[in-house]
């Protein structure tokens, strides 16, 4: 039994093998959503989208309708969907991709009509096969069922829409390093202001820049209304959303949960979700919403998944990934790890990331290895700090991006809540767990 | 004299015009010179440089910023084994280990027979089946050492071909036409666009040459100070 019995938005019809087909999409209800948005006005169709409450999925939480309003008036605007989902333990895009990718499909058509947009982008991760190959099958259907193209089911409107795919680069995540990417360059990202997507986006245009998840709900807020959608939830976190489930539970997955009706606690160890901690050992920390995101303790699992609620007790929801570690982890190697990727993946632009990462995984490696100094904690802090002043939450930014001031959210959360067990590593010159 | 064959030169001609800007098509381009040749081959880049209308050292600049753009062969079959958070605590770190072992390479080598290339990989986005393995981006699910070795073996004895073509081929279904919405209206618009952006970027070279004026010459020092 879920734990409450709000519908199914997103993955309703994952329960079918062939959810990724036309046919099955047509007698589930597809494209239902389109015919009735194009007999409503653009407008029209915004409106209920802002009255949805939907926010962002892709990591900002930012509600879709407000940004849309936002949109700089020009001839020509863009909208483009972002599917690079590359965060670490986020796997909730790519399944909506691969399963349902009709359901994706006409979510941005939809967007476009709202937007008046010509021409549409999909960028999808280039590690993705599958999911290249399933969106750009569902976007052939499309055009041949008269849902893409010119002269939508003969309402006059027309799109196109472009399966765009990426190279191998988490910053493209980044909607200002993705639009350099679609632009043919290297991603790194732009300075905002003055580029904010919304005013100078694609090719110096206005666009939208949303994501996967964000657009596969809007088939059904225009089916059912925006005030339906906002009815589930609570507050400002309104209807459902993924959690993609990782590390220590016996049921990874991810799962289909109304807002804020949901607890950690659930999603840990209701039987239809985790199920539990392998072993019934203890929950020693949890990344809530993706390696960018500070960790909390077992003593914050009653915490509601509302983007305010985990937003107040210093974290963030972030990407929809939710990490359980277990007593058997040593903090020290997860955090070791997590800092590796993003010294991996810094764009190199701005100083104190690209230094700061690759010294931070030094130090954090020398400690795991057994060869840590008395002052490495310090020092930890004193990098991390330089990269993020004052490691506070939400994080200063020193740099062109976010990704700069994430890397110090596990490192501060390994040191706030495992000192000691960092310092065992120094005094023991071994990692306590080996 | 052109490096890609017929059929890849109508496939590049069909991916550029799917773009308001030809340079938008210079990685799908670069993904398909990695069907055709299974790496990004520096005849490649030459060709990719005159299609979208940049230099061979622009293509290249570009492609090395990207994993999965490769300058150099790799093997037939590119095996990744994520070792990034979620599969760390599934036990990639041993399984990787394991598959250098096997392999007799370390992880970013390539077998002496040129068939597999061995990756230390970051999230792989299937965090779920750990420790998470795929191979030519195709997934194979979480696996143990054993079954390691078993799709090793599969994947010399060319057992798996079927799921996992060689390296290079990404998407393998191909778009069925070009931009369906009048050429006409796409035009009118893209000029129509291309006149704003030129009246924006003179009105902001006016307003920085204006700003410079006024504030003398420290001005542009200070300025990149702050940036
Ligand atoms: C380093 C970095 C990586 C990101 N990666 C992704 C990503 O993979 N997918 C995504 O949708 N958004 C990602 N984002 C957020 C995007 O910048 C952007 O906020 C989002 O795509 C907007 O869509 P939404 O409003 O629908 O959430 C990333 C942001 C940063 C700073
Ligand atoms: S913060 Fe890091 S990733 Fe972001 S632009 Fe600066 S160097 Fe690049
Ligand atoms: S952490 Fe390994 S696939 Fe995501």
């Amino acid at each position: 039994m879920p734990v409450t019995d709000a519908p199914r938005i997103v993955t309703a019809r994952l329960v079918y093998d062939d959810s990724y087909t036309l046919e099955r999409y047509l007698a589930t209800g597809g494209y239902e959503g389109l015919r009735k948005a194009l007999s409503m006005t653009p407008e029209a169709v915004s409106a209920e989208v802002d009255t949805a409450s939907l926010l962002g999925r892709g990591g900002a939480g930012f509600p879709a309708g407000r940004k849309w309003s936002m949109l700089r008036k020009d001839p020509v605007t863009y909208l483009v969907v972002n599917g690079d989902e590359s965060e670490p333990a986020t796997f909730k895009d790519h399944l909506l991709m691969e399963r349902d990718p009709h359901q994706l499909v006409e979510g941005v058509l939809i967007a476009a009509y709202a937007l008046q947009v010509t021409e549409a982008f999909i960028y999808i991760r280039g590690e993705f096969a599958l999911g290249l190959d399933r969106v750009t099958q569902a976007l052939n259907e499309a055009y041949d069922y008269g849902a893409a193209g010119s002269d939508i089911f003969g309402s006059g409107f027309s799109v196109d829409v472009v399966v765009h795919p990426g190279a191998g680069a988490y910053i493209c995540g980044e909607e200002t390093a993705l639009l350099e990417s679609l632009e043919g360059k290297r991603g790194f990202p732009r300075i905002k202001p003055p580029f904010f997507p919304a005013a100078i986006g694609l090719y110096g245009q206005p666009t939208v820049v949303n994501n996967v998840e964000t657009m596969s709900n809007l088939p059904w807020i225009v089916l059912h209304g925006g005030k339906e959608f906002a009815g589930l939830g609570e507050g400002r976190s309104a209807g459902t959303r993924l959690f993609a489930l990782s590390g220590h539970v016996r049921r990874p997955g991810t799962y289909e949960v109304e807002m804020v009706k949901t607890t950690f606690r659930d999603l840990v160890y209701a039987p239809v979700y985790g199920g539990g901690v392998p072993g019934d050992r203890d929950v020693k920390a949890i990344i809530p919403g993706g390696v960018s995101a500070p960790w909390f303790g077992p003593e914050r699992l009653d915490l509601p998944l509302g983007q305010d609620e985990v937003g107040n007790a210093g974290s963030m929801l972030g990407s929809g990934a939710i990490t359980v570690m277990d007593s058997s982890t040593c903090v020290v190697r997860a955090a070791w790890r997590i800092t590796k990727f993003f010294a991996r993946e810094s764009c190199g632009q701005c100083t104190p990331c690209r230094e700061g990462s690759g010294w931070l995984e030094r130090v954090l490696r020398r400690i795991e290895q057994g060869e840590g100094r008395e002052d490495d904690v310090d020092l930890l802090l004193d990098v991390s700090d330089n990269i993020s002043p004052g490691l506070q939450w939400p994080p200063q930014q020193t740099t062109i991006c976010v990704l700069g001031p994430s890397i110090p959210s596990s490192i501060h959360s390994a040191i706030d809540m495992f000192r000691d067990e960092l310092l065992q590593h120094v005094k023991e010159g071994r990692c306590p767990f080996d | 004299m052109s490096h890609f064959d017929s059929e890849t030169a109508a496939r590049a001609r069909e991916l550029v015009a799917l773009y308001p800007e030809r340079r938008s098509a210079l990685i799908p381009l670069c993904h398909l010179a990695q069907e055709q040749d299974g790496w990004l081959r520096p005849e490649a880049m030459e060709e990719i440089a005159s299609i979208v209308g940049v230099t061979p050292a622009e293509v290249r600049g570009t492609a090395t910023f990207y994993d999965m753009l490769r300058t150099q062969p790799v093997g037939r079959y590119l095996v990744s084994v994520c070792t990034n958070i979620a599969c760390l605590l599934g036990g990639a770190e041993e399984l990787l280990e394991h598959a250098e072992h096997t392999l007799g390479v370390r992880a970013g080598g390539t077998t002496s027979d040129g068939t597999i290339t061995l990756e230390d990989a970051e999230c792989l986005a299937d965090c779920d089946r750990t420790p998470c393995v795929a191979v030519n981006h195709r997934y194979v699910g979480g696996l143990t050492p054993d079954a390691f070795d078993q799709l090793v073996a599969d994947l010399r004895a060319g057992r798996r071909d079927g799921e996992i073509p060689p390296h290079g081929t990404l998407g393998r279904v191909r778009r069925n036409g070009g931009l369906r919405v009048p050429v006409e209206q796409v035009a009118r618009e893209r000029a129509a666009a291309a006149e704003a952006r030129a009246a924006r970027e003179q009105a902001a070279r006016e307003q920085a040459a204006r700003a410079q004026a006024a504030e003398g010459p420290g001005a542009a020092k200070s300025q990149g100070a702050g940036a």
